[in-house]
Order: structure tokens, then C-alpha cells, then sequence
């Protein structure tokens, strides 16, 4: 059995005149220690999915259908209180932007030794202790020291470590990390991405990577999904996906990459932009930019469905697939 | 081509009826009542020559032997007289009608000038920096160390002395904005300079400045429309500021003389009266005032919780 | 030295520098230092001698992580900041330290796209307005009739729909908004761009159309750009060459071809190999040790020696010059220059 099983999850939001689905019909699966990429363009819903996997989501916006099954038992039920008991110990959240996740008036040793006893009963001592562990496991030095230091002593690299070290605290079954690295620079993303790799393998534990770079999901995520305008339109192994993606979004998406395009020449791009929740056509979201876009596509919404290795959402995933191979050969 | 023009002129009103704005306003009964309050408030007494039964300025209407009736639900009064008649007999309906749009006036007008000074002050110690904004600003702090009243009231009492009671009179609702207007600048200084220190950051200025924008042109034409709204709070605070600031100094007997009263100096004449029983005089233009300001502040609070930068998206 | 007429370097930057007060009022310089109070005015070193040419018609991207001072560089070439040293010319003409009057005329010739396509247009004017603005003010004989047509023609060609024109920023999205921002810079003819990181801000697939439009814009107009951005795949599809900046000096200069194919300085090669990649599935990154030091105490010797797996005495004492390499790149680095780097 998955650890994680989300079935039909919608997000709706609660605006003036009507409510807006910011989710819709999401269903995926997510195995023990199994690491799963959530790809998408900023408004395609990836970060209110983590949102909503945490059962963290605020007004205006709340769950309006669907189950989250963590370890057997529905999140989407539980209380505010019996979901704080999860969060953190069972579930962490790792967020975007180092500066604003670590409380700036506390130490560093604070903090930890707050959220570990706050879950388990602890003497101060034995939760430094951990902490101490914790912060040696993400390769931070001296961290005796460490703990008595202020988060704005640290730079953004070391400060992210931290984090990883706190969402680590408790032994959590699934890390949700939303753009984890994105105000990091290159050279300190690569290390982070490193370390989360080698934490993640080395203590079993399940990572949603929910990011808008497919360079890190190639190389973070056993799994991936594509989302598009509130919905997944493509998912399954993220080598399949990166190598041969079956839905015109997902191909649009990696050959407008510069690095697919040979230098001076013109990218290959994809017209148009995501459509805002309160705008979503009829039919396929993507049919407005899509060129192989059918009547069909304008009028009937495409469910997900198993295609090869992956699932995609398409009505025209095979006739798509014919013409391409058609053209690689010719 | 008069249709597209209406068009045009429709789909502005729905847009501002549309707009977050519309929609908090439509949501909010206190504004509503307030503005309507107010805009209520505003005609009556700018329509005054119009709507007034007397005319409080002409002495030929004024019989000393009408003096001191009560409003028309007390006993023992004239019909003639909805609200009753002040110590000189003047109709007190007719006396606050004229009364308020007097302290309209000086409150609007006074913070025009304060707006005016401020505002440029603002903007220029904002957008040039340096020594310039210190000096400015250390003037504004000074300014405010004084409080208005008192500032005020040195300002009246002296030039009252220096020019003598009948031309003070004459001129008094000039002095009365020209003081009010210069010592209150320094609030509108300050948030300016505020508003203009965080849009200048932004990179439209930069744009503006690579473009080879003259900085006049710069301040006027691209900081400035994006510096209003908090201008627009604090504007209605100060037109409630200034009409209280006016009404204390005519009740001190520094404002509008007796013969051209203003609300202040309305209820100022009546306090003679009112342990003589003739609590009216003081009374309704009193409850006037309070309206009108709260009204004024209750909308100044409705827009700053709208136009709050914090929910503001740009 | 060179003769000035007959250099055909459009853009020449002179060992400029740019040193930022951090202790700008009298009191704030004042400290307590071993009991004593000493006045010390603290400045961050934003760039440091950092000398280059430019040709016409080339795109030379400057690359750095945050901090490495390129989004200074680009503001002192536009002259939104003064330099503290050194100098800048333009067409052999000087233009730092000049009175905006006197840099009228550079403006029709010189413009600036900004990163963040949210802030950089009034929200407050029309398309149409910010358009017509800089047409206006610098062509004062034109008719209003002649400047719509100016603003017709130059929204139609970054592929906005000139019926938009009465609308408000806030109604586009982030990759219209920049095709405006762009629009408006073009709206002068100018032969000369300056992009601060004008993609970074947008999605994945709108960075692609915005990338394709100044590319489009450079062949038909012969712009040349200096392009700044921390995206190293951009670098090496939209650049002719590129600069490598740390700690606001120069590490490494040259053709992208050479500088992608054989990156020399160590922070080069790091750089590059810290790139996502999409087909590599065990990336080979080089773990870059130590902190960055922070550019209020410069360092002394090389600015990469902390993080650098090379360095040895040498590197901490002495600062390394830009040397010219066979090949025909600069490289400030002693390792490349006495040959210590093991390939």
C-alpha cells in the first residue's frame, strides 16, 4: 500500500462573485521513501497542492472534494489539532524562501529544541543533543555554535541547511519541499539538492519536490507530474517524461528550453500564457495554445488516462505520437 | 460617435463600481450612511442661500425681538423658527446652514494649502535626498513639536492685535486657512516622503530616468499618481482635523467673528446662554459638528482600511 | 593606448569601481573599537576594476550568482548610479559623471529592460501613455498623429495587439507586460540595450518567447545587448560572449563557444557544472567548500580563494590579474596562469 494516496482532490476558492477551482480531480499515489516531482508554471496549482497536503490551506481557499490518505488515514477529516500532531513530526514542509521561514528572533537551538519538544517528551538536553545530530547530518560545522547563533548571522545557503535540518527534527515519513532552492544562487542549489537526495535515500524518507525547473526534477524525482491550469495532465517516470513527454504542454515546455535549441537560433516556444483560475477555458486548459488542438479539445475536458509508462491528459496523445514518429523518420 | 463616447463613459462608472474599491464600499453599510450623511450635509449647506428660510447676513432680517425661541417641539415657540433663534434673533436653521458651509470651506480650503506645501515638500525631499530631505525634514519635525492650537493661537491673537478687531474680521476666514493650512503641512510631508522613498525604488522609475525624464517630470507625472491613495486617507483626516481645529478657535473668539459665524463660533456665542435655559444655540450646531466629523472620519477610516499598501495590489 | 576615433568599440568600461556607503550619516561612522571610539566608514565593495570592450552588434552577457555586483555594472553603464572609479565611454565619447541634459542624446541611443516586468511600467499609465511618453519627449516635432503610428508600429512588433493600447498594466500578464517594457525601450530606435536579467522573473515557457522577441529585435534592428543574468543556459544561447563576475571582479572573459566548451577559472567550471541538466542523470558537480566572503572586507588576494579548491598561498595574498589566454579568453586566476589546474 502507498504511503500517500490523494483521490479526486479539489481546491476550490471563495471569491466575490463565484468560487474558483484552483484543483481539480487530482489523484496521485506516492510509495514509501519514493521521491515525486510536482512540475508546473506559476498558478498551475503546484504549491496549493503542498498546501492542501498539509491541510494548511486558509481562507479564501479550502478542500472541496476528495480524500488525502496519509499512512491510511484521511487527512482531509482530521482536526486543526490532530493535524498539528502530524505536521512537522510525520509530514515537514520545507518552504522557498530561507529568510522568512526561521523566526528572526530566536536562535537557531530556539527553534529546534521548540519543535522538538513541543512533539516529543524531551529534556532540553537530550533535544540538543538531536539538534546537534541533526544539524551534523546536513554537513553544518561546528554546530554547537551554530545553535546559539541568530538566523540572520547565517548566509542563505547555510540558513536552508538549517530548515532541511529542522524538517528532519522528528524523522518525518514525507518531506513536502515547495521551490526548496529557487533564492538560492546555482553553485549553493546544487549542494542543497545534493544533500536533500542523500538525506531522503539514506533515512527512507518520501519527498514531494514541488518546483518549476525540470533540470532539478531530472535529477531529484523518481516520479513526476505536470500540472496545468489546476490540473495534472501528464505523470509518471521522470525519465519517460523528460525523455519522451506525451502531452504538447510537457514538449512544449522542455524544447523551450534554451539548451534545446542550438545557440543564436530561435526557441521553440509556446504561445500564449497560462490562463488565471478565473478564466480557464471549456474543454483542454492547453487547446488555446496547443497547435495540435482539435474541436474536440475545445469542447470535451480530457480525462487522465494510461498511456505507455505514463498517463496523460489528451485527446490527441496518439494521433500526436504518430505524426511525431512520422517526422523523426522522415 | 457621441454613443462611443457614453460607452466609454459607462464602462468607467462600472469599472469604479467593479472595482475592489466598489465592491468594499457596497459592502460597508457604515460608508455608505457616512457618505450619504455627508453628501447630505454638503449640499444642504452649499446650497444654502437657496434652501436657508433667512439670510443670517443681512441685518434688515434680524428682529432682536425674536431673540432666544426655542426649537419648534419646545414649548413656547415660533413656527417661523424650526430650530429656534440664536441671541439675536437670528434663525439658528439659516445660521447652520451658513455656518457649515463656512467650516466646510475653511477645513477644504486649509487642507488644499496643506496638501499643496506638503505634498511638494514631500516630494522633493523624497525624490532628491540628501542634505535637502534632512533640512526639510528636521522643518517638518519642528513644525510639529509646536502643537497646532498653540501656534494658531499666538498667530490670531497677534495679527487680531496688529490689525485691529474689524479688519481681523473682515479678512478672518483667510487667516484662519492660511494658519490652519501651514501647521499641518508636516503630516502630509511625511507620508509623501514616505510613499515616494518606496516608489522610487520601484524600476518604473528607472525606466523613466534611463528614458531621460527630467526629474520634475519624473516626480509629477510618474511618483506622484502612485503616491495617492495614502494622500487620500490622510486627506480626509485632516478635513475633519481642520474643521475641529477651526470651530476650537472660534469658540476661543480667534475665528469668525459673531456676525459671519461659522459652527464654532455658533456654538461659542450660544455657551452665554445655556445655563439660561437656552441650551439650543449651542446644542444643534454641537451635534452638527460632531456628525459632520465623525462622518468624515468614519469615511477616512473605511478608505485607509481599503487602500491599506498591505492588501494594495498595484 | 589605443586611438579613441578609431576604436570600433561601442561600449569601453575602464577599471570601473562602485563602492557603496554602508555608514552614511556622521553618528553611524563613529565605533567602539578596543575601548576607543574610532570613525570608520564601512563601504561595500561592489565592483572592483572591472575593465571590458564591446562591439557593435554583439550580445555580452554578464554572469554572476547574487551579489557579484552585475545588476551594478548594468546600472552604471545606464548611468542610474555614478561610479566611485574608473570610466565608461560610449562610441569614444565619455558619459559617466555627466549632467542628464548633457546625456539627452545617449538616451535615444542607449535603453534599459528591467527584471521585474511587474514594477517596471507606471501602474497608473495606459499602454498607450507609456508608450507615447518617451516618443513625445524626444521628438518634440512630431504630430499626434505620427507618434500613434510610432506606438502602433512598435507594439505590433514585440507581438502585442495594438486595440490594447488604452488598457492598464495590471491587466496584462507578466510575459505581456515585459513585451511592453521591451516596446518601450524600442520606442526611441535605440542601437544599444542594456536587459537586467529581463527573464528570471517569468515562467519557463514565456522565457522562451520573451528570449526569441530580443532576438528577433537584435537581427532586425542590429541592437547590441548587454545582457545580465544568473541563468547560464540562457548565456549560452542568447550570448556572443560572456564575463564571469565574483565579488564584483572579473574572473573569466570570453567567447561563449570557449567559455562553455573550456571553462579555465575554477568558479567557472563550478558554475557550469552546478547547471541542472536535463539528460544527465548523475550530474558531476563540483562541490564548492567555505563561504562567500562578504564584499565589505574584500579580501586581500584572489576573491575566490575561500571556495577555491586551487588556491594556495599566493592566491591569498595576491590579487590575480586578467590575463589573456591562448585561446583568446581572459582569465584572472595564478593556478591557470603557472598551469596548477590538473585537467
Amino acid at each position: 500500500m502507498s504511503m500517500l494516496s490523494v483521490r479526486d482532490l479539489t481546491v476550490k476558492f471563495a471569491m466575490r462573485d463565484q468560487n474558483v477551482t484552483a484543483l481539480d480531480n487530482i489523484s496521485f499515489d506516492l510509495g514509501e521513501g519514493e521521491r515525486l516531482g510536482i512540475v508546473g508554471e506559476s498558478g498551475a496549482g503546484k504549491s496549493i497542492t503542498g498546501f492542501a497536503l498539509m491541510n494548511l490551506l486558509s481562507r479564501p481557499g479550502y478542500i472541496d472534494n476528495g480524500s488525502i490518505l496519509f499512512e491510511g488515514e484521511d487527512i482531509v477529516q482530521k482536526s486543526e489539532s490532530q493535524m498539528r500532531k502530524i505536521r512537522g513530526d510525520r509530514i515537514a514542509m520545507i518552504f522557498q524562501d530561507p529568510m522568512v521561514t526561521l523566526n528572526p528572533v530566536l536562535t537557531i537551538g530556539q527553534q529546534m529544541i521548540e519543535t522538538l519538544m513541543a512533539h516529543r517528551k524531551l529534556s532540553k538536553a537530550e533535544a540538543e543533543q538531536i539538534a546537534i545530530v541533526k544539524l551534523r547530518e546536513v554537513y553544518i560545522p561546528s554546530p554547537q555554535e551554530r545553535l546559539r547563533q541568530y538566523p540572520h548571522e547565517l548566509s542563505g545557503g547555510m540558513r536552508q541547511r538549517i530548515i532541511i535540518a529542522i524538517a528532519l527534527l522528528l524523522d518525518p515519513d514525507l518531506i513536502i519541499a515547495d521551490e526548496p532552492t529557487t533564492a538560492l544562487d546555482v553553485t549553493i542549489q546544487a549542494d542543497i539538492m545534493e544533500l536533500l537526495l542523500e538525506l531522503c535515500q539514506s533515512n527512507k524518507v518520501g519527498l514531494i519536490l514541488i518546483t518549476h525547473d525540470l533540470g532539478v526534477v531530472s535529477q531529484m524525482a523518481e516520479r513526476t507530474l505536470v500540472m496545468y491550469a489546476g490540473r495534472i495532465i501528464e505523470s509518471g517516470p521522470t525519465r519517460e517524461i523528460i525523455n519522451d513527454p506525451q502531452h504538447p504542454y510537457t514538449q512544449g515546455l522542455i524544447n523551450a528550453l534554451p539548451q534545446q535549441t542550438l545557440p543564436g537560433h530561435k526557441l521553440k516556444q509556446i504561445p500564449g500564457s497560462m490562463p488565471s483560475l478565473t478564466t480557464i477555458p471549456e474543454g483542454c486548459p492547453f487547446s488555446p495554445r496547443c497547435q495540435y488542438a482539435t474541436d474536440k479539445c475545445r469542447r470535451i475536458r480530457p480525462e487522465i488516462v494510461k498511456y505507455g509508462p505514463a498517463e496523460v491528459a489528451c485527446h490527441e496523445v496518439n494521433r500526436l505520437h504518430e505524426t511525431q514518429s512520422e517526422e523523426q523518420s522522415a | 460617435m457621441s454613443t462611443l463616447s457614453t460607452n466609454t463613459e459607462i464602462s468607467r462608472w462600472s469599472k469604479i463600481w467593479n472595482s475592489n474599491m466598489g465592491y468594499s464600499f457596497r459592502r460597508n453599510p457604515v460608508a455608505i450612511v457616512s457618505l450619504a450623511v455627508f453628501i447630505v450635509i454638503a449640499i444642504m449647506s452649499l446650497l444654502a442661500p437657496l434652501i436657508a428660510p433667512f439670510d443670517p447676513y443681512d441685518p434688515a432680517q434680524i428682529d432682536i425681538m425674536n431673540s432666544e425661541y426655542p426649537p419648534v417641539w419646545v414649548d413656547g415657540s415660533d413656527p417661523q423658527f424650526i430650530f429656534g433663534t440664536d441671541d439675536q434673533g437670528r434663525d439658528l436653521w439659516s445660521t447652520i446652514l451658513y455656518g457649515t458651509r463656512l467650516s466646510l470651506m475653511i477645513g477644504l480650503c486649509a487642507v488644499a494649502l496643506q496638501a499643496f506645501l506638503g505634498i511638494s515638500i514631500g516630494l522633493i525631499a523624497g525624490y532628491v535626498g540628501g542634505r535637502i530631505d534632512s533640512l526639510l525634514m528636521r522643518m517638518a519635525d519642528i513644525q510639529l513639536s509646536f502643537s497646532t492650537l498653540m501656534v494658531a493661537i499666538i498667530f490670531l491673537a497677534v495679527t487680531q492685535a496688529m490689525f485691529g478687531s474689524e479688519t481681523f474680521n473682515q479678512y478672518a476666514i483667510y487667516f484662519l486657512v492660511a494658519v490652519i493650512g501651514v501647521a499641518e503641512w508636516p503630516q502630509y510631508a511625511r507620508t509623501v516622503r514616505a510613499t515616494v522613498l518606496a516608489e522610487k525604488k520601484k524600476e518604473y522609475v528607472d525606466s523613466a530616468r534611463v528614458l531621460g525624464f527630467g526629474p520634475l517630470r519624473i516626480m509629477v507625472r510618474h511618483i506622484l499618481p502612485n503616491s495617492l491613495s495614502p494622500i487620500f486617507v490622510i486627506s480626509t483626516v485632516q478635513v475633519a482635523n481642520a474643521i475641529i481645529s477651526e470651530a476650537s478657535l472660534s469658540f476661543l473668539g480667534l475665528g469668525m467673528p459673531p456676525s459671519q459665524p461659522s459652527l464654532g463660533s455658533l456654538i461659542s456665542s450660544g455657551f452665554d446662554y445655556i445655563f439660561s435655559g437656552s441650551w439650543w444655540i449651542t446644542a444643534i450646531p454641537g451635534v452638527v459638528l460632531v456628525v459632520l466629523v465623525l462622518v468624515i472620519n468614519l469615511l477616512g477610516d473605511w478608505m485607509r482600511d481599503i487602500l491599506n499598501p498591505k492588501l494594495y495590489k498595484g | 593606448m589605443k586611438d579613441m576615433s578609431n576604436s570600433p568599440a561601442i561600449l569601453e568600461l575602464k577599471n570601473l569601481e562602485k563602492r557603496f556607503e554602508l555608514d552614511k550619516g556622521f553618528l553611524e561612522t563613529i565605533k567602539l573599537k578596543d575601548k576607543r571610539l574610532v570613525r570608520e566608514k564601512r563601504e561595500v565593495h561592489a565592483v572592483n576594476n572591472v575593465s571590458l570592450e564591446m562591439e557593435r552588434g554583439e550580445a555580452l552577457c554578464v554572469v554572476g550568482e547574487s551579489g557579484c555586483g552585475k545588476s551594478t555594472v548594468a546600472r552604471l553603464v545606464a548611468g542610474l548610479l555614478d561610479p566611485s572609479g574608473g570610466e565608461i565611454h560610449y562610441d569614444g565619447e565619455r558619459i559617466d559623471g555627466r549632467s542628464r541634459r548633457e546625456l539627452i542624446g545617449l538616451r535615444k541611443k542607449m535603453q534599459m529592460i528591467f527584471q521585474n516586468p511587474y514594477a517596471s511600467l507606471n501602474p497608473r499609465m495606459t499602454i498607450q501613455q507609456a508608450l507615447e511618453e518617451p516618443v513625445r519627449y524626444h521628438n518634440k516635432d512630431l504630430s499626434n498623429a505620427e507618434i500613434r503610428d510610432k506606438v502602433r508600429e512598435v507594439m505590433k512588433s514585440v507581438g502585442v495587439d495594438p486595440s490594447w493600447a488604452a488598457r492598464y498594466p495590471h491587466e496584462f500578464s507578466g510575459g505581456q507586460r515585459q513585451r511592453i517594457a521591451i516596446a518601450r525601450a524600442l520606442t526611441v530606435d535605440p542601437e544599444f540595450i542594456i536587459a537586467d536579467e529581463p527573464i528570471s522573473a517569468l515562467d519557463v515557457s514565456i522565457q522562451a518567447q520573451v528570449l526569441n522577441l530580443m532576438l528577433e529585435a537584435k537581427e532586425e534592428r542590429g541592437l547590441t545587448y548587454l545582457f545580465i543574468t544568473h541563468d547560464l543556459s540562457v548565456v549560452q544561447h542568447f550570448g556572443t560572449r560572456v564575463v564571469v563576475l565574483y565579488l564584483g571582479s572579473v574572473c573569466e572573459l570570453s567567447d561563449t563557444k570557449t567559455l562553455f566548451e573550456a571553462p579555465k577559472h575554477p568558479y567557472t567550471k563550478a558554475l557550469l557544472s552546478a547547471v541542472p541538466q536535463l539528460k544527465d542523470d548523475k550530474p558531476n558537480h563540483i562541490r564548492l567548500k567555505g563561504e562567500i566572503p562578504t564584499p565589505i572586507n574584500l579580501p586581500v588576494g584572489c576573491p575566490f580563494e575561500s571556495r577555491c579548491g586551487f588556491a594556495d598561498k599566493r592566491c591569498k595574498l595576491e590579487k590575480p590579474r586578467p590575463l589573456k589566454q591562448p585561446d583568446g579568453s581572459i582569465v584572472a586566476c595564478h593556478a591557470v596562469e603557472e598551469d596548477r589546474l590538473d585537467v
